[in-house]
């Protein structure tokens, strides 16, 4: 389960996206639940490595479907350095 | 559960748009009149949309060579490269193509996505990075989902951000950085010289595509990086047949002593057929001719420039804000008003590539015109004039 503090800062990226109003939850999905085109992921996937300064590499994306797994992934990756 | 089912939504999207005396996806070219000029459903059509930009589909001297090529050699060689299938003639035309682009070492493809898909899956291992811009063509897409490298994208001509992203990665890590000289579908060209720099700060082996700018970017017309002057700073070329050079083939150019090892190792290159030797014997002669095509070079961009300030001045919505290529670009509000501007143009006598997401970034939507240097200046008049009129039809509201 991803930090806390990370979920927050990831939310916190999403919200100007959230049209809708959806609550934001770690099982919150990108496409189903917020309706983001694969466009606006993409700003926002860039948006999200430049803010925790890492690389979030298009190999993974396709499993990354929730605000959770992103979180997760973000953790993992940072943690590894 | 029916396997088709997956497709229903781009079935009923299809559906959904509301042609009704043509289809952009099923147009048939009835009859070849010239490199400019086709009968489409009876109506003699100007073409353009066909990436034929120097023109050389009935280059003489290529037509004759695949005739001979054709009664010495055969229809086909039936082989793979590495088994039966490169005959005397593939060498000549890698040889041709090494000494175009003044490089050691050629491999040519079956096709030019195959290049990519090749050389960028082979090249970039398990423990490597391939770096992407978020424009690049499908072929480069494809590449990266066959390879086992991890990908890293940025955004579309953005040096910065390219290098926020290189800057991330591990300094001794192996790493390729893709790009494109000219972008297909808004014919808007890259910085190459920027980002070519910065990634060789970084320690990057560098690939350009040259797909769209091979022919009449640059004096030789090798590209845009030789436009640029910065074909130092390039390891690898990736080419294609299918555009300036009037048939069909890919191909990768290299100094790298050790480019050889990749006939044995790069499975899109090994596990189909070679080239007819037909088409191998015209791409040699059209690449020969086109090095001393400097005339059609100069009519090219003639024909460029003045397409582009036609429409613009009529008030049409450009991609680039000058002709940076022989693409032109125009942007259309929606996929409605697109598909009846398209069909109309159509009906008027012009042919022009009808393109939508995913194929166009941005979620645009593009009547995209490419010009040939056999296009007269008359036939360049007609197209903006018809591009005119199929506005005033469709209602498509331009710029005063």
């Amino acid at each position: 389960m991803a930090q806390a503090e990370t979920l927050e800062t990831i939310n916190a990226l999403i919200t100007p996206l959230n049209k809708k109003g959806v609550t934001l939850k770690p099982e919150t999905t990108f496409a189903a639940d917020l309706e983001l085109d694969s466009l606006t992921v993409m700003d926002l996937v860039a948006e999200i490595e430049d803010e925790f300064d890492i690389i979030l590499p298009l190999n993974l994306l396709p499993d990354l479907e929730t605000i959770g797994h992103v979180a997760d992934a973000v953790d993992k990756i940072t943690s590894e350095g | 559960m029916d396997l088709f089912d997956k497709f229903d939504p781009i079935v009923q999207l299809r559906a959904s748009l509301p042609f009704e005396k043509a289809d952009p996806f099923k147009v048939v070219m009835d009859d070849i009149i010239s490199e400019t000029e086709a009968i489409v459903a009876g109506r003699h059509t100007i073409l353009a949309g066909t990436n034929n930009y120097m023109g050389m589909t009935f280059y003489q001297d290529a037509i004759d060579a695949a005739k001979k090529a054709l009664d010495d050699f055969g229809t086909g060689t039936t082989g793979s490269r590495v088994l039966n299938g490169t005959y005397g003639g593939h060498k000549e035309l890698e040889s041709t193509i090494a000494d175009f682009y003044g490089m050691d070492h050629c491999m040519v493809f079956s096709t030019g996505y195959q290049a990519n898909l090749g050389m960028i899956s082979t090249l970039g291992g398990k423990d490597d990075f391939v770096i992407i811009d978020a424009d690049s063509h499908a072929s480069i897409y494809d590449a990266c989902k066959l390879g086992n490298a991890t990908v890293v994208r940025f955004k579309h001509n953005d040096t910065e951000h390219m290098e926020k992203r290189l800057k991330r990665l591990p300094e001794d890590a192996g790493k390729l950085l893709v790009v494109e000289g000219i972008y297909s579908m808004l014919g808007d060209a890259a910085p190459l010289k920027e980002m070519l720099e910065v990634a060789k700060k970084y320690g990057c082996t560098t690939l350009v595509d040259e797909a769209h700018s091979m022919g009449f970017c640059g004096e030789n017309g090798r590209g845009v990086a030789e436009a640029l002057g910065v074909e130092h700073l390039v390891d690898f070329y990736v080419g294609t047949f299918s555009k300036s050079i009037g048939t069909v083939g890919g191909f990768a150019v290299s100094n790298h002593p050790k480019f050889d090892v990749l006939r044995f190792v790069c499975r899109p290159y090994i596990f189909t057929a070679s080239l007819p030797p037909s088409v191998v014997a015209s791409a040699t002669a059209a690449i020969k001719g086109i090095k001393l095509s400097g005339n059609r070079r100069a009519h090219l961009w003639e024909n460029a420039n003045r397409l582009h300030k036609g429409l613009k001045n009529a008030g049409f919505n450009l991609a680039t804000e000058k002709a940076e290529s022989p693409i032109i670009a125009v942007q259309v509000p929606d996929v409605q008003l697109g598909t009846r501007f398209w069909e109309q143009l159509l009906l008027q006598g012009v042919y022009v590539n009808m393109a939508a997401p995913p194929a166009t970034p941005l979620g645009i939507f593009l009547m995209r015109v490419s010009v040939c240097a056999q296009h007269s200046s008359e036939q360049i008049d007609l197209i903006i004039e018809r591009f005119k009129k199929t506005a005033e039809i469709v209602g498509l509201e331009l710029a005063s």
